[in-house]
């Protein structure tokens, strides 16, 4: 399998990241040889194995459903890059 | 006295208790060192009136029976620290001020600690030579041209030229044992599970786990044992009675049993190497150790395996730095989508971006089986592996990495040759297991080397007391001259 330009420029669009044309130009270079490398999975046969889902012997635990936090939106706010008192700012979404 | 910087933590720690010296002298001197060594570029920032003002409140009322009474420590800039920057390395994070402490810091500085700033680190934990840092390279104590080793480069670095009395960072797949062993200090990777992942930046996490830097073994046991424990904010953390790491560390080895897998070598691997290990397995059967000689088939495909899983949880963790919450936002953009990409795009690093895109194609639609699931099966044989090795023996000795440090953009333009670096310390984190890299001995070059004791799922005591009984028995030193200050 090879990975060529047009599908780059379509993973980084899903990924959200944009990407000009020398940059899609290195990653196609890069991302081959990785999956290159990558692929010596396929070597395996692998049909009669359990997929790992968890290294840990336990289960995830359950808890109450209860409020443990809250009432701090100014530090939830504090960080962000825009906001106006109340809410996260962004760009115009709809006209 | 003589300078206490280059003394062990545990030796540090006496001599707060005796109080041959103050908490604050002790700050003082830390400090002085970190500011005649700009150069090494360890710190990403300091916070000295902070841990000075700590210090006083120490020596005010001093508690000393506390793990770490009044010890400065400087920190992984990927732990979360209320009120003080916290960057992961990464230009979108650049801004970042958490309001909130994560729980392996907070722990530490319920056992007597405090901050003494925030250590330079590959992005996002994204590397091994520290080389895909925002804020510059770290360079290695040992040369003035090497890298430190990644991702916890700017810890391995700061401890090795006594910029702290020890440090903790995190290992997703070999980023505390690899520059461990590129600077000649100790470095364990816990049990996954052992410490909280609660407030730290995540990159993959089911691999994450932090983990204590320190000179010595001894060290190490105490840093352990004040980071680790129960977290309930953390859902993969394990519930379990604290165990008693340094006052447990017996160097009785006696009958032991150490696996020695024969896949653990490569390609033009240097001689030295070769050798170490020789001179690892005749230290541990003089003291009475019983070496077995064992395989790990598919130690091969670990590597494989983790550029799968690793970038298919970067993608989905990463996800988050969406320019709108905290971090880094571009001011290009006319809509959402756009602001979205092009905050992305400015904000992360080259390696980042390559890592997202790897997750993000090998979980999409149509290749998900391929890849994702394809890597899950192959991760089950490799914990498959360890299971049964572990069934006839107690621990694992291998080299730390298959090479001593190397040179600053080395090999910064092959990518799987620096993913190669991880070769040996990959699998551990695939198998949820312990292991501690070890200083053992150094190349022709006179580069540090080291081994790597790897023990059963929560069995940390045992490859502690292995490595305590190997460091009383190696004799190495390792002689650092300070040619940066």
């Amino acid at each position: 399998m090879s990975l060529d330009k047009e599908k780059i420029k379509h993973v980084a669009k899903l990924a959200r990241i944009s990407v000009d044309d020398a940059k899609v130009e290195s990653l196609t270079k890069d991302l081959n040889s990785i999956f290159k490398f990558i692929e010596q999975l396929n070597e395996l046969n692998t049909d009669k194995v359990e997929p790992l889902t968890s290294i840990l012997n336990q289960s995830l635990r359950s808890r109450k459903d209860e409020i443990s936090d809250g009432k701090i939106r100014e530090k939830v706010l504090k960080n962000s890059p825009k906001e106006n008192e109340e809410f996260f700012v962004v760009p115009k979404v709809v006209e | 006295m003589a300078d206490i910087t280059n003394q062990s933590l545990n030796e540090i720690i006496e001599n707060v208790k005796t109080k041959k010296v103050s908490s604050t002298d002790l700050t003082k001197a830390y400090i002085k060192n970190i500011e005649s060594a700009k150069k090494l570029n360890a710190f990403v920032t300091t916070t000295f009136d902070q841990a000075l003002d700590k210090a006083k409140q120490f020596d005010n009322k001093p508690n000393f029976d506390q793990l770490l009474p009044g010890i400065p420590l400087a920190v992984k800039d990927l732990f979360c620290t209320e009120n003080t920057k916290t960057t992961a390395g990464s230009n979108i994070l650049n801004n970042f001020i958490p309001s909130y402490e994560s729980t392996v810091t907070k722990n530490l500085w319920n056992n007597g600690s405090f901050l003494l700033g925030k250590l330079n680190c590959d992005e996002f934990a994204m590397g091994s030579s520290n080389e895909t840092s925002h804020y510059g390279n770290v360079i290695n104590p040992v040369g003035d041209q090497l890298v430190p080793g990644g991702s916890s480069g700017g810890s391995s670095s700061a401890l090795a030229a006594d910029l702290t009395p020890a440090t903790i960072g995190t290992d997703t797949g070999g980023s505390i044992r690899q520059p461990a062993s590129f600077t000649g200090t100790v470095g364990l990777k816990p049990t996954y599970g052992l410490c909280s992942r609660w407030g730290i930046v995540a990159f993959a996490s089911s691999l994450d786990q932090a983990g204590p830097m320190t000179k010595t073994i001894k060290d190490c046991a105490i840093m352990l044992e004040s980071m680790s424990g129960f977290d309930e904010k953390d859902s993969t953390s394990i519930n379990k009675k604290k165990e008693q790491y340094s006052k447990n560390l017996k160097d009785n080895i006696e009958g032991l049993k150490i696996g020695i897998p024969k896949e653990y070598r490569v390609d033009n691997m240097p001689k030295e190497v070769d050798e170490l290990w020789e001179k690892g397995k005749k230290i541990l059967k003089d003291l009475g150790a019983q070496l077995i000689d064992i395989s790990l088939p598919h130690t091969k495909y670990a590597l494989p395996t983790y550029y799968i899983v690793a970038p298919a949880e970067a993608s989905s963790n990463l996800a988050r730095y969406d320019g709108v919450r905290y971090g880094y936002r571009s001011k290009q953009g006319k809509d959402l989508i756009e602001m979205y990409e092009k905050t992305r795009s400015e904000g992360f690093g080259d390696e980042v971006k390559r890592r997202i895109l790897i997750g993000t194609y090998v979980l999409s639609s149509g290749y998900y089986d391929a890849y994702y699931l394809k890597a899950q099966k192959v991760r089950q044989l490799i914990k498959k592996d360890f299971d049964d090795s572990f069934t006839k023996i107690d621990a694992i000795l291998t080299p730390s990495t298959p090479s001593s440090a190397f040179k600053i953009g080395e090999k910064t333009n092959d990518p799987v040759s620096m993913y190669l670096n991880d070769i040996f310390t990959v699998p551990v984190n695939l198998a949820g297991l312990p292991a501690l890299s070890m200083p053992a001995g150094v190349d022709k070059q006179g580069y540090p080397l080291g081994l790597q004791l790897i023990g059963k799922a929560l069995d940390e005591q045992k490859i502690l007391n292995i490595g305590y009984a190997f460091e009383k028995n190696c004799g190495f030193k390792n002689e650092i001259k300070k040619w940066w200050s």
